[in-house]
């Protein structure tokens, strides 16, 4: 399996800043997979991200130490007009990212910046709109549309550039429960149909324990825990490095000291719940 | 204390946000309010301090009605945090941030010094005292915003979307402060679709849906109604959801996973 992200090494510090915002941080992201970043707020994450779609160093100033490579290129050596093509990236909030005239327009924005001919903006764009099922919002403004309408929005304009590598920073804080879930069942799909590799932050992690293939938790910059959501979720480190494990999840861990159910394998509430009822409990 | 009557609110863009809302706040109550994204929850908030007047109907707080006073005066008595704290932060440093509000409510600068202090430390914000409010993360802005709101200590606070951008811990701290809150006698309003969040602190819960209210009534009681829920698109807390399963009595349902526990050790045999 090839990497489509090798982090070596990696360390920034802020100009101005008292100490690294990021340090000794090393990753290799498989392609096709998808990746969730977990840890304290002010942890690093985003200045992680940032490294990734090569915002430091080319617009941020500080001290960069190791290496970051993005399909066996080097970020720091990439211009940011080529990493566009190969990373995309959808911000916290989406009203940062769009604010053409029409969905459409606002789909099409990114490529255009790159000069891509006319019919292929318009086979790109149809696509990604198809994909994301905004078709009818084509000509609607954007800013009418609901946060998780904008969000699709902004998400088609980052697939239109055929990335191989999506970042999503808190895709899902401000959705409501049902729209986070139908956004992550999206993600699910995209990897399936298009294989595109997914690198998230997000703290509400019940959403993604089951498309997640990795999970790697930050504190104070540097990476604390690496493993499958399962074997994070379920250790014993997570919950003091302020990751959010589930209620349900916290009960099993409970159950399982007590001898009552498996510890190994996380539950949902139903499951749990049947085996409670069934053990005769 | 904070009173809406038949409150009708239609945007510019011809959206109707709030269609015939009533809702009576008391002093000293925590109140959620939840729904899905535009069922009208951040609409409502804004008419509060009279940032929105209502086009039908009449918002109050402590009998006065906001049309016939300043948005000022008001946000002494009720502090807002609204959800995208980008919009309320304008210092040149964070120290200045906080000060602001307290030196144009006109507390002696001592006391404002003090206060300053008190809202760095409680919520984290110490080491940032000289920085520009820009360069602080998403959460580090939401927690400097309701930490100005605390200072200038209002009788309610409402806080918008609180959990956005913020991890474990610092809801847990979060959830804390509620509490200190509500043990001090301050009315809390707490907008948020984050049911996990809420559920454990068992607040009076108001489901919105489409500018309308659903459903209000105690949290253990609100969030059994699981039709009610799905049809409003909220979420159930999951361990309602697991109490349901297992056929735990819904009047005393579980409120934290040592709950859960203590029941389930109590049916063995
Ligand atoms: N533009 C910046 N200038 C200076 N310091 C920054 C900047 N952005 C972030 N930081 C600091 O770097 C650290 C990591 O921040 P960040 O990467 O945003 O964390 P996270 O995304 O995990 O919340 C924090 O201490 C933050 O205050
Ligand atoms: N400034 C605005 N201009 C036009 N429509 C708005 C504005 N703010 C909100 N709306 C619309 O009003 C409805 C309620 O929005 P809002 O009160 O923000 O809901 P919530 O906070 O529950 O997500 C939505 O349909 C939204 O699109
Ligand atoms: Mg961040
Ligand atoms: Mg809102």
């Amino acid at each position: 399996m090839t990497s489509i992200l090798e982090i070596e090494s990696f360390g920034f510090r802020y100009a101005n800043a008292p100490r690294n915002a990021v340090a000794d941080f090393s990753l290799e992201v498989t392609e096709g997979s998808i990746l969730v970043l977990a840890g304290p707020s002010g942890c690093g994450k985003s200045t992680l991200l940032r490294a990734v779609n090569g915002l430091i160093p080319h617009m941020y100033n500080g001290d960069y130490s190791g290496d970051v490579k993005v399909a066996g290129r080097s970020v720091k050596g990439s211009e940011m007009r080529e990493l566009a093509q190969t990373v995309g990236f959808l911000f916290q909030n989406p009203e940062n990212q769009i604010f053409m005239f029409s969905v459409e327009r606002d789909v099409a924005f990114g490529l255009e910046n790159l000069g891509v001919p006319h019919d292929e903006i318009r086979s790109r764009v149809d696509e990604a709109m198809e994909l994301l099922g905004i078709a009818s919002l084509a000509k609607r403004a954007p800013h009418e549309l609901s946060d998780g309408q904008k969000q699709r929005v902004a998400l088609a304009g980052v697939l239109a550039m055929r990335p191989k590598l999506v970042i999503l920073d808190e895709p899902t804080s401000l959705l409501d429960p049902r729209t986070a879930k139908e956004l992550v069942e999206l993600v699910a799909r995209l990897r399936k149909e298009l294989g595109t590799t997914f690198l998230i932050v997000e703290h509400r992690l019940e959403l993604l324990v089951e498309v997640a293939d990795k999970m790697v938790v930050m504190s104070g910059g540097r990476k604390v825990l690496d493993g499958s959501p399962q074997e994070v979720l379920m250790g014993d480190l997570a919950e003091g490095y302020g990751v959010a494990v589930p209620a349900v999840t916290k009960l099993q861990k409970m159950l399982a000291g007590d001898g009552l159910v498996r510890g190994d394998r996380m539950m949902t509430g139903t499951e749990l719940a049947k085996t409670i009822s069934q053990a005769g409990h | 204390m904070i009173e809406f009557e038949g409150v009708s609110f239609t945007h510019p863009n011809g959206v109707l946000a709030l269609d015939n809302v009533d809702l009576r706040i008391e002093k000293g109550e925590t109140l959620a309010i939840v729904g899905e994204n535009g069922a009208g929850k951040t609409t409502l908030v804004r008419h509060v301090t009279g940032l929105l007047k209502p086009a039908k109907g009449r918002v109050s707080v402590d009998g006065v009605d906001t049309r016939t006073t300043t948005t000022a005066t008001l946000s002494r008595k009720v502090g807002v945090a609204f959800q995208n704290p980008d919009h309320q932060l304008f210092s040149e440093s964070v120290e200045a941030e906080m000060a602001f509000a307290l030196k144009n409510f006109g507390f002696e600068p001592d006391v404002v010094a003090k206060r300053v202090s008190w809202g760095l430390q409680t919520f984290g914000l110490e080491e940032y005292r000289g920085s520009s409010p820009l360069i602080l993360s998403g959460g580090e802005k939401k927690r400097l915003t309701l930490a100005c709101i605390l200072a200038w200590d209002p009788d309610a606070v409402i806080l918008d979307e609180p959990t956005v951008g913020q991890d474990a811990l610092q809801k847990e701290r979060l959830a804390g402060t509620v509490r200190m809150l509500g043990a001090a006698g301050k009315t809390v309003v707490i907008v948020s679709h984050d049911i996990e969040f809420l559920w454990p602190m068992q607040p009076r819960v108001v489901v919105m849906k489409s500018g309308r209210i659903v459903a209000d009534g105690p949290a253990a009681e609100v969030m059994q109604r699981r039709e009610a829920l799905d049809s409003a698109r909220v979420a159930q807390p999951q361990l309602v959801a697991f109490g349901q399963e297992l056929g735990a009595k819904p009047e005393r349902p579980f409120v934290d996973a040592l709950g859960a526990r203590r029941f389930i050790e109590g049916r063995r045999p």
